[in-house]
């Protein structure tokens, strides 16, 4: 594959994806890597600095901020992988629908998405948590919600152009449905912006729901996401520093990581290269 | 010779904001089993578009508006979408002027060869891998067991061509359109990438329905020709009949067209012959015959009545009014 050794070749792309990997083995590995319970309250040592038992220091109820970092990775992967899953899969549906088939369909169904788009994405996020509640999956659900219209243009745009090439004209001619036709000779021709498009929607759902957390309006409160870390901290942000901090560290690798990868996808896949 | 399709008073409009062209105003032809037909005219004369017709992929806004395309005793036009994409590709294929492009970039050309085996007739994969290595080999492209693993672009145009030639003989066909098929490719590899196209239609008893501006390709391997003029057929019959004795102005000129070494000197102009004026626009044709402003043998019946058939000998025919039309003739 020469896609793949223009990528190991990438530098900054390969930092990106060793600190994805990192995390997803963290998120595995969250148990043994853990040297607390995260839920677990030490009031004996609440607001403890960082030292050799509590490596990243305690929060106000004595919980060990490093397990409940730790722990925080699997909430935040488990949301962004998923909501842009979600995204991902509506918008490719949608995308392609649009694009194949045109037809006054295509417009009423792209002007949603523009409507969908011309939110700001937590505010909509937070209009569909509201709604629905506060969950795991809703977020999953809010925050896919909030992507779907990207992929969809993106997967649209492709279609448009891809639909009038003459190997799609001989697909058709060589008596393909329409299925296949989508599925097998045209989504695989516009993988490389919605590869690109997914690696950077993760780092904006790590993001988002960062936020939609600390607003409470994430993942309920006992659970150590990495929003509801830092929203428990702000209260004593100058007095224990380190209770923001690690989680903040946490956030900004994962976002890096995956922005990193992005671009060094974006590079790799242009195909202008080719 | 048994004929496998015959098409008959097909009409293609495409329905415009500017109003209704017609693209193909009423077309007759037929191709016999084997046989090479080949199609000329100048572009927008509607050779494409009777192409498409007959596969019914004709673009939108086009739409079919009459006629009878018959394939194996049954109506194209009668099919469902269905039954049709199951004739498309396996009963009548087609392939394309540009080979490099017609190609799936994102599959490797074995992938393509086998999934239309697989589509169309339910084979195992080794059984689809191995009539396709062996279909490579046929068209004549080296190591084809290499080949089969790699993706278009690592192919050259020729033998792009030759895949193609490859994907849309698979399934043997009997009819196969090639529309314009070598005019991408270099002269050199022309004539092979015909050589091999044709020795395996005639294997497999395949008609061609050749598409070409080119009149010496259709002089080389066709025989019989059709010339088309404005949505319609003004003039067809043998190839050697075609060129020794073509009776139709129009295709005169085309001939006079060519350049030939040796024929400028016979000519007081010494620049090459043109036909003056442009294809009338299909959105208003003339009421008589569409070729009278540019002929110069204009008469008066021209451009009032459509030309009726004329029979020269035998196959030979002719839309025109400088000629005695037959009686049987419409």
């Amino acid at each position: 594959m020469m896609t793949w050794q223009r990528l190991v070749a990438h530098k900054t792309g390969m930092l990106g994806l060793v600190i994805i990997l990192l995390n997803v083995s963290v998120a595995f590995t969250a148990p043994w890597v853990a040297t607390h319970d995260p839920l677990g309250m030490d009031i004996l040592n609440r607001d403890a600095p960082p030292s050799m038992d509590h490596i990243f220091g305690t929060d106000d109820y004595g919980r060990d901020i490093f397990s409940r970092v730790v722990y925080g990775t699997r909430i935040s992967l488990y949301i962004s992988l998923l909501s842009v899953l979600v995204a991902m899969v509506c918008g490719i549906g949608i995308g392609a629908f649009s694009g194949y088939y045109r037809g006054w369909a295509d417009t009423v169904i792209m002007r949603f998405m523009d409507a969908l788009m011309s939110f700001p994405a937590i505010l909509l996020a937070i209009g569909i948590m509201a709604v629905r509640g506060g969950h795991i999956n809703n977020v999953v659900i809010a925050l896919g919600v909030v992507y779907t219209p990207r992929f969809a243009r993106i997967v649209r745009g492709s279609f448009l152009s891809l639909k009038e090439k003459e190997f799609v004209e001989a697909a058709v001619a060589g008596g393909n449905g329409d299925l296949v036709i989508i599925f097998r000779h045209i989504l695989p021709n516009c993988m490389a912006p919605i590869i690109v498009q997914a690696t950077v929607s993760l780092a904006y759902a790590i993001l988002a729901e960062a936020a939609l957390s600390f607003l409470g309006l994430g993942a309920p409160p006992p659970a150590p996401s990495w929003g509801n870390i830092l929203s428990d901290a702000r209260n004593f942000m100058l007095d224990a520093p380190w209770m923001t901090i690690f989680p903040g560290i946490a956030i900004t690798f994962s976002v890096l990581g995956f922005n990193l990868l992005g671009d060094a996808l974006r590079d790799v896949l242009d195909p202008r290269l080719k | 010779m048994d004929t496998v399709l015959s098409v008959e008073n097909l009409k293609t409009y495409f329905y415009t904001r500017e109003g209704v062209a017609k693209a193909v105003n009423g077309v007759d032809l037929h191709l016999d089993r084997g046989e090479i037909l080949g199609v000329v005219g100048e572009s927008g004369c509607g050779k494409s578009v009777t192409a498409f017709s007959i596969l019914r992929l004709v673009p939108r806004p086009g739409r079919i508006v009459s006629g009878e395309i018959v394939l194996d005793d049954r109506d194209l036009l009668r099919l469902s979408p269905a039954e049709m994409r199951r004739i498309r590709g396996d009963r009548i294929s087609m392939i394309f002027q540009e080979p490099m492009i017609s190609l799936n970039p994102a599959f490797t050309i074995g992938d393509q060869l086998v999934e239309a085996l697989r589509i169309h007739r339910n084979m195992n994969k080794t059984e689809a891998r191995d009539h396709a290595v062996d279909m490579l080999r046929k068209v004549e492209i080296p190591s084809p067991e290499r080949r089969f693993n790699e993706y278009p672009h690592q192919l050259s145009g020729g033998m792009s061509q030759r895949a193609m030639i490859a994907e849309s003989l698979l399934l043997n066909p009997q009819v196969l359109i090639a529309d314009e098929p070598t005019t991408a490719l270099d002269v050199t590899i022309q004539a092979q990438v015909l050589d091999v196209m044709y020795r395996l239609t005639r294997d497999i008893g395949t008609a061609i329905m050749l598409i070409t501006h080119n009149l010496g390709l259709v002089a080389e391997s066709a025989r019989r020709v059709m010339v088309m003029y404005a949505g319609r057929v003004i003039e067809e019959g043998p190839v050697k009949s075609i060129f020794e004795n073509a009776k139709h102005p129009y295709t005169r000129g085309l001939l006079h067209s060519i350049p030939l070494p040796g024929r400028r000197r016979r000519q007081t102009d010494s620049r090459l012959f043109e036909i003056k004026g442009i294809v009338p626009s299909l959105f208003d044709l003339p009421p008589g015959c569409a070729f009278y402003p540019r002929c110069s043998e204009c008469q008066d019946i021209c451009r009032h009545e459509a030309p009726l058939r004329c029979e020269i000998d035998g196959q030979h025919q002719v839309f025109c009014w400088l000629y005695e039309p037959c009686r049987k003739g419409s």
